[in-house]
């Protein structure tokens, strides 16, 4: 059996507004505090089109290769439901923004192209607290700009779903579109999932699973639901066309009951928008302002910087990272060091902290500033690692947390020597194995001396007065 | 015209007798719109708008909001600050 896989991806849009009125849009005040007479439907209320919403979508158009319609509306859907009050819901039937495109997904080093059908503009609707007895609603999120990309059944299986929502999610904070924050609710989704004989070419009968929000849910329910399918249609039971929960603790999909009639949402055009048209000249100023791909900033670091093509991937995977170390790379001049940093003590410390690096107290420059003063020579890379702490809790300059911390590099022969001596005649029997041949034993010798130091001597000073004193 | 159906949609319920009194009616207005259905609209594009304006955004500011005690205060019914509606069951 090969199954088959759509998703219909609802992202919220970084902007400041709501999408038809001049309301708040952001996460997490107390409820009722972002409304106006036009979201909350009062009657008489005009709604007028958030600019920069037009902009957002048609920019994630441009980074999905879409076809931008020069000519688009807006349309009224209409249902009801306490999740909105106006008993329709604005959005876009059969003129979206954007048509075509396509996400490629690469699993197992293979590249997959995953199409996508369109991309349209709605409002998103309010939320809905359930009480036990009763439930409340909570105005706040309704009318903000919500971005619907609808794909084709292009995926088959769970993982290539979990890819193309990973894949799309880079794209979408690479461009400034969302911060797609799944606690926040940021990006949602619809799957749809048949299954059919290998060799038929005609698509099964399909079912969908509503309101997912997080990817981990998504490959679960998926995986969960195909077999279902599978299993069903092995033992002769036919699939039945309907909308399935996902219930993330027991781990399964349940039929929802079925409704006494079908959708009918009856969609007209919303006659208090006026539709949008784009010329080619604005669409060209939207491209011109598109950020850098990962791909191709991964391609260009390599060039800039001199680093290896898998660290340039690495570092390239999330903007906000790669905006770090090209900072810290242009302010030292050394892009190797810069990048061995945030590739590894950065990427540990955030990992550990369970923070991102937008977050941090730590800027840049001052691991720019670090990274010159090992350069210098001016301090060791123990002691670079523990300024390197520092900074990452707090913040601070490189030089004075070195002064403070007397971390300075002894690298004065005669300052060494006497621990040297010191070393070289307290430990006879390491001695002794060195001479006869013994590489860790110099290590030992060494590893003593930085111990006397207290990490402050520079260890290859160290190691060549070894060599020269028991050569 | 399937006068129920219709009714359901809209959420309202009718009586026998108004059912089959408003088929009738909404009978005839659709037979009046169908008249519409002689003209040669041949390679008219259709529209949802009469007049020739298009593109009227707003800038993407964003301003305060209405008093929430002012807007819970037309609520029949509020808890926890929100309006509170009979129980949803999906
Ligand atoms: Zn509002």
């Amino acid at each position: 059996m090969i199954a088959s896989v759509g998703l219909e991806v609802h992202v919220q849009l970084r902007t400041n507004s709501k999408m038809f009125c001049g309301c708040e849009n952001r996460f997490g005040h107390d409820p009722n505090v972002q409304v106006c007479p036009v979201c909350l439907g009062y009657p008489g209320a005009l709604p007028v089109i958030n600019g920069k919403a037009i902009e957002l979508t048609v920019k994630t158009g441009l980074l999905l290769g879409c076809t931008i319609n020069h000519r688009s509306k807006f349309d009224r859907k209409n249902y009801f439901y306490p999740d909105q009050a106006k008993n329709y819901q604005v959005s876009q039937y059969d003129q979206p923004l954007c048509s075509g495109g396509h996400v490629d997904i690469v699993l197992d080093g293979e590249t997959k192209r995953i199409g996508i059908t369109r991309i349209h503009l709605e409002e998103d609707v309010a939320k809905n607290i359930h009480f036990g007895d009763a439930s409340g609603i909570d105005f706040n999120r309704g009318g903000t700009p919500l971005m619907e990309i609808v794909t084709e059944p292009d995926m088959s299986n769970a993982d290539e779903a979990f890819a193309f929502l990973s894949a799309l999610k880079q794209i979408l904070q690479y461009g400034g579109v969302s911060d797609c924050n799944l606690e926040q609710g940021n990006i949602r989704c619809d799957i749809n999932a048949s299954v059919r004989p290998s060799g038929s070419d005609t698509l099964g009968v399909k079912t969908e699973i509503k309101n997912m929000n997080t990817f981990k849910g998504v490959h679960r329910a998926l995986k969960y639901e195909i077999q279902r399918q599978i299993r069903d249609i092995e033992k002769g039971r036919e699939i039945i066309q309907e909308t399935r929960r996902w219930d993330d603790e027991t781990g399964v999909t349940a039929s929802m009951r079925t409704k006494e009639y079908a959708h009918d949402y009856r969609y007209f055009p919303e006659p208090d928008l006026l539709p949008v048209e784009l010329t080619d000249a604005q669409i060209e100023a939207w491209k011109e302002g598109l950020p850098e791909m990962p791909a191709d900033r991964r391609d260009r670091m390599v060039r800039d910087y001199g680093i290896p093509e898998y660290d340039a991937g690495v570092l390239a995977a999330d903007r906000a990272v790669a905006d770090f170390f090209e900072a810290t790379a242009r302010a030292c001049g050394n892009g190797k060091a810069a990048s061995n940093w945030v590739m590894t003590d950065m990427m540990r410390c955030l990992s550990e902290r369970e923070t991102d690096i937008a977050s941090i107290r730590m800027a840049p420059e001052q691991l720019a500033a670090l990274i010159g003063l090992v350069d210098k020579k001016v301090i060791n890379m123990p002691a670079a690692r523990e300024v390197f702490s520092i900074l990452f809790e707090q913040g601070g300059d490189p030089e004075t947390i070195v002064k403070d911390k007397g971390l300075v590099q002894v690298s004065d022969e005669g300052a060494i020597e006497g621990m040297v001596d010191q070393v070289i005649g307290e430990h006879a029997k390491s001695v002794e194995d060195y001479k006869a041949g013994k590489q860790a034993a110099l290590q030992f010798l060494i590893g003593q001396v930085m111990r006397i130091s207290k990490g402050k001597a520079n260890p290859q000073v160290v190691r060549e007065l070894f060599m020269r004193k028991l050569g | 015209m399937d006068v129920e159906y219709i009714a359901h949609l809209a959420r309202i319920r009718l009586t026998d007798e108004e059912k089959e009194r408003f088929a009738g009616q909404l009978g005839q207005i659709l037979a009046y719109v169908e008249e519409l259905g002689e003209l040669d609209v041949e390679g008219v594009e259709p529209t949802a708008h009469a007049v020739p304006v298009h593109n009227v955004f707003r800038e993407d500011v964003a301003r305060p909001g209405l008093d929430r005690d002012t807007v819970l205060g037309n609520a029949p019914a509020t808890r926890s600050d929100q309006f509170l509606v009979p129980r949803i069951i999906e």
